[in-house]
């Protein structure tokens, strides 16, 4: 055990001596994205491939934590690119002040909304949505009103703590503005519980615990393609869908403006979107040139795509959580 | 120098909890004001912890006296189980408890087969049964320590006087569980106190929302860190009223020392008593053990074929469990000879500041420690590290319950025959304190390490990925979809720590057994 140890720490030193010469890129992002499951380290190695550098990743909770800690670290951040953020955040983000412009000139996204945001720069996107299983839900709600008059159960995330139960909020909000607590208080009987993360809900919805859960359009083709099991679906809601785009931003502080630029160039070309589909289970915000992976066909593609700007979202979530906590406390 | 290493201890204890808070609160834009809902937080918060601690310890004196007066085949093996539940991560154990009492949990199926309807688990009700099922077994294991404490002389002398089983209640167990209990209580307040993803999901949605998740939401949601520390100091000030009050309650049981022979015990062979504690045994058993077969039966089919980053990260969690219970054992222990003969107002207070730790927010504390170290040192370089210490800090109040009432005790019995042999120091450390501490410090390392294992703390806000510890990858797996394989890594971490707790806290226990 000991000669292991002094090995592995002969090797990291090593390592780093070597890895001393190369510039060093540091991003910000994600704890799911630099999972051994993830995309990260699929596009480390693709991106110090053609980069000459060492690509550092570096995960922290999901979105919004992500955010909390580069405010906490301010201007003094290490951070070269911040990966991970979505709309619902940028305005926040915007704010700090902590970020250059990304100064890509991409703008053919294969998503159905404008893209002019000069910070961020997306990378992929999905529609939020509920999962359920067809063999054990026959008649699959058409709408929300639908699912909030119906006996159906549903799990979903708590918005204080979790990005998809933030953007079920704000999904609701967008369809149904001023009516949005109505159609609360009618889901309000439908939801069996609220849980901390999106893993704790997937994971009570896969045990039987509730018909549906809150998950994406895409949660199906990780069954479908990983585990051939083609038994789970998500409903195509007739108000839309509201849109998660995730987005990277340029740090304004950073030391390697060079090699940022390159990775955010990088970002929306084909090596890393290529890897998204079936490693972040997202749309990739420009398909890349050998389509989409077989089994993503068979994806429900809802016909309206609900989404906040980023200005009309950072508005809106108080208001939504306010209507929110008064339906589901009653 | 043994004084000194006490003091630094208090130090460092301090530094971690109050010194964090202050921390996030030094980075408050404005003055923060708590909203309605926050009462409501508070309200729900007080509630549930208060009940969860009540049934938590009046439910665990009869499994800990039956435990305390039988031998059965089994017997150790359920001891090491009682740590299980205490040590699972939250995802881990919300998801065992609910495939039992969940909506289409066993004992749902079991009722739908007989027509009727399913237990509706998700309430007040729930949150409590939640808390019961991950505190019960650690309050069974705090009082079973102070059964076994009681030295068997008395148990002797008890049984030529003749006692009759109500008769050594009133004389030797009641007096004991006023020394043990509240302590115990305490405890388990302190830990539901800063409940959160179990009092969410089993409380049914926001009406379950405690001050830990509104700090969650200040720090971000809101992004008000003023917010954050203001609910943090609350959260302290709840826990620190209740610590005065609880522990006032408590008395020391001290009466004549014992040779340490094996606790015999007679006049408790009638069967109305064996059948109440052979009951007691085996309900306490079933609502333990099953949740935690659930997750054995699930985890089974893929714990050979886990992937090499989930061994490797088990490999790390290993090593900053045993680091941590290091620490645990040498903070509980300096800073319980540190308390040792001095006045009760600076006993208290360090009694306090070895409470304490588990009352402020993990969140606050690893902010407040990101805070501390992003100005003089890179925080993710230090993820592991950190991790051990403040899971040492965190397991300090198990372990300085466990150790402190024994050093007074052992104090109270032989420290007047090794001061009238001139023993003190190192001396009175290695051939007085140390051997007779040996049940409580295995049990307190044994606690520290398990814990250390199952945590996901501070970790989260600071590793890089080739730093994952294996609850880590865990939540990774499930972030991935890999639910089958996380419930493999579940199994693992499950194994691995009662395999720790297990091997830490033997050497202690073995004397108890015989």
């Amino acid at each position: 055990m000991k000669n292991q140890i002094l090995a592995a720490t002969l090797m990291t030193l090593a390592t780093s001596a070597m890895a001393e010469d190369l510039p060093v890129l540091r991003v910000l992002t994600y704890d799911s994205f630099v999972s051994d499951w993830g995309p990260g380290p699929l596009i480390e190695a693709a991106f110090e491939e053609t980069c000459d550098c060492d690509l550092q990743l570096v995960g922290s909770g999901d979105g919004a934590a992500l955010l909390a800690r580069l405010r906490l670290e301010g201007a003094r951040t290490d951070a070269d690119i911040v990966l991970g953020l979505d709309t619902n955040l940028t305005a926040a983000a915007a704010a700090t002040g902590l970020f250059a412009p990304h100064g890509q000139t991409t703008t053919n996204f294969d998503f159905p909304a404008a893209w002019d945001d000069p910070l961020f720069l997306p990378f992929d996107w999905g529609y939020f949505a509920f999962v359920y299983d067809t063999t054990k839900l026959a008649d699959a709600p058409a709408s929300l009103q639908a699912l909030a008059s119906s006996e159906i159960s549903i799990v979903i995330q708590d918005p204080r703590t979790s990005t998809p139960g933030l953007g079920l909020l704000l999904w609701i909000e967008a369809a149904y503005g001023d009516q949005a607590e109505e159609l609360w208080q009618g889901l309000s009987d439908n939801v069996v519980t609220v849980t901390k993360g999106w893993s704790e809900a997937y994971g009570l919805f896969l045990d039987g615990e509730a018909d549906m859960v809150l998950s994406y359009t895409t949660s199906p083709a990780y069954h479908l393609i990983a585990e051939e099991d083609a038994s789970k679906a998500a409903a195509a809601f007739s108000e839309g869908h509201y849109m998660q785009i995730e987005v990277a931003g340029k740090v304004a502080s950073t030391d390697q403006p060079e090699l940022a630029d390159a990775f955010l160039s990088f970002m929306v070309s084909d090596a890393f979107q290529s890897v998204i589909p079936t490693a972040n289970w997202m749309y990739p915000a420009v398909t890349p040139s050998g389509g989409l992976p077989q089994g993503f066909e068979t994806l429900v593609t809802p016909d309206n795509a609900l989404i906040f700007s980023a200005s009309e979202a950072a508005e809106a979530r108080d208001t939504a959580l306010e209507r929110w906590l008064t339906a589901l406390t009653q | 120098m043994i004084r000194a290493i006490g003091a630094a201890s208090a130090a460092l204890v301090a530094a971690a909890t109050l010194g964090t808070l202050a921390a996030v609160a030094s980075k408050a834009d404005a003055l923060p004001r708590l909203t309605p809902s926050d009462w409501a937080a508070i309200r729900f918060t007080l509630t549930q912890a208060v009940l969860s601690a009540v049934v938590s310890v009046l439910l665990a004196i009869p499994v800990a006296r039956a435990l305390a007066r039988r031998r059965f085949p089994g017997r150790g093996l359920l001891v090491t189980l009682l740590g299980a539940p205490f040590i699972l991560p939250t995802i881990v154990a919300v998801l065992g408890l609910l495939a039992v009492f969940g909506n289409n949990g066993l004992i749902s199926q079991v009722l739908q087969w007989f027509g009727f309807e399913p237990v509706h688990i998700y309430g007040l009700h729930g949150v409590v049964l939640a808390h019961v099922f991950l505190n019960m077994p650690l309050a069974t294991r705090l009082i079973l320590q102070g059964w076994l404490a009681i030295p068997a002389e008395r148990f002797r002398l008890a049984a030529s006087l003749d006692f009759s089983p109500a008769d050594t209640l009133r004389y030797l167990e009641v007096p004991m569980l006023r020394a043990v209990a509240p302590g115990a209580l305490l405890l388990i307040f302190l830990i539901c106190t800063t409940s959160f993803a179990v009092a969410l999901t089993l409380g049914g949605g926001p009406r379950g929302t405690t001050v830990e998740l509104a700090i969650y939401q200040a720090f971000r949601f809101e992004f008000d860190l003023g917010k954050a520390a203001l609910l943090a100091l609350v959260q302290f000030g709840i826990c620190a009223v209740a610590a005065v009050l609880i522990l006032q309650a408590a008395l020391p049981a001290g009466f004549g020392g014992g040779l340490d022979r094996t606790v015999e015990r007679w006049g408790i062979s009638t069967l109305g008593l064996r059948l109440q504690d052979a009951a007691v045994t085996v309900l306490a058993a079933l609502f333990l053990v099953t949740p935690l077969a659930v997750i054995v039966a699930d985890g089974l089919p893929r714990l050979l074929t886990l992937p090499a980053e989930v061994l490797e990260a088990a490999v790390r969690s290993l090593w900053v469990a045993l680091v941590a219970a290091a620490l645990t054992v040498v903070l509980a222990l300096s800073m319980a000879l540190l308390a040792e003969g001095r006045g009760a107002a600076w006993r208290g207070f360090i009694g306090f500041l070895g409470s304490l730790s588990i009352a402020v927010s993990p969140l606050v504390i690893g902010t407040g420690l990101f805070i501390l170290l992003f100005p003089i040192a890179d925080p993710v370089a230090l993820a592991l590290p950190v991790t051990a210490l403040v899971n040492a800090v965190m397991s300090l109040p198990f372990a300085y319950r466990a150790v402190a009432p024994a050093l007074a005790e052992t104090d109270l019995l032989f420290g007047r025959l090794s001061a009238s042999l001139g023993m003190s120091g190192w001396a009175r450390l290695r051939l007085v304190v140390l051997p007779r501490l040996r049940r409580p410090l295995g049990f307190a390392a044994g606690l520290a390490a398990a814990l250390s294992m199952g945590d996901l703390g501070v970790i989260a806000l600071f590793a890089a990925p080739e730093q994952a510890t294996l609850p880590m990858q865990l939540y990774r797996l499930m972030a991935s979809y890999r639910m089958e394989e996380a419930a493999g890594a579940a199994l693992l971490l499950l194994v691995l720590s009662l395999a720790l707790f297990w091997v830490l806290d033997r050497g202690g226990r073995m004397r108890a057994v015989a």
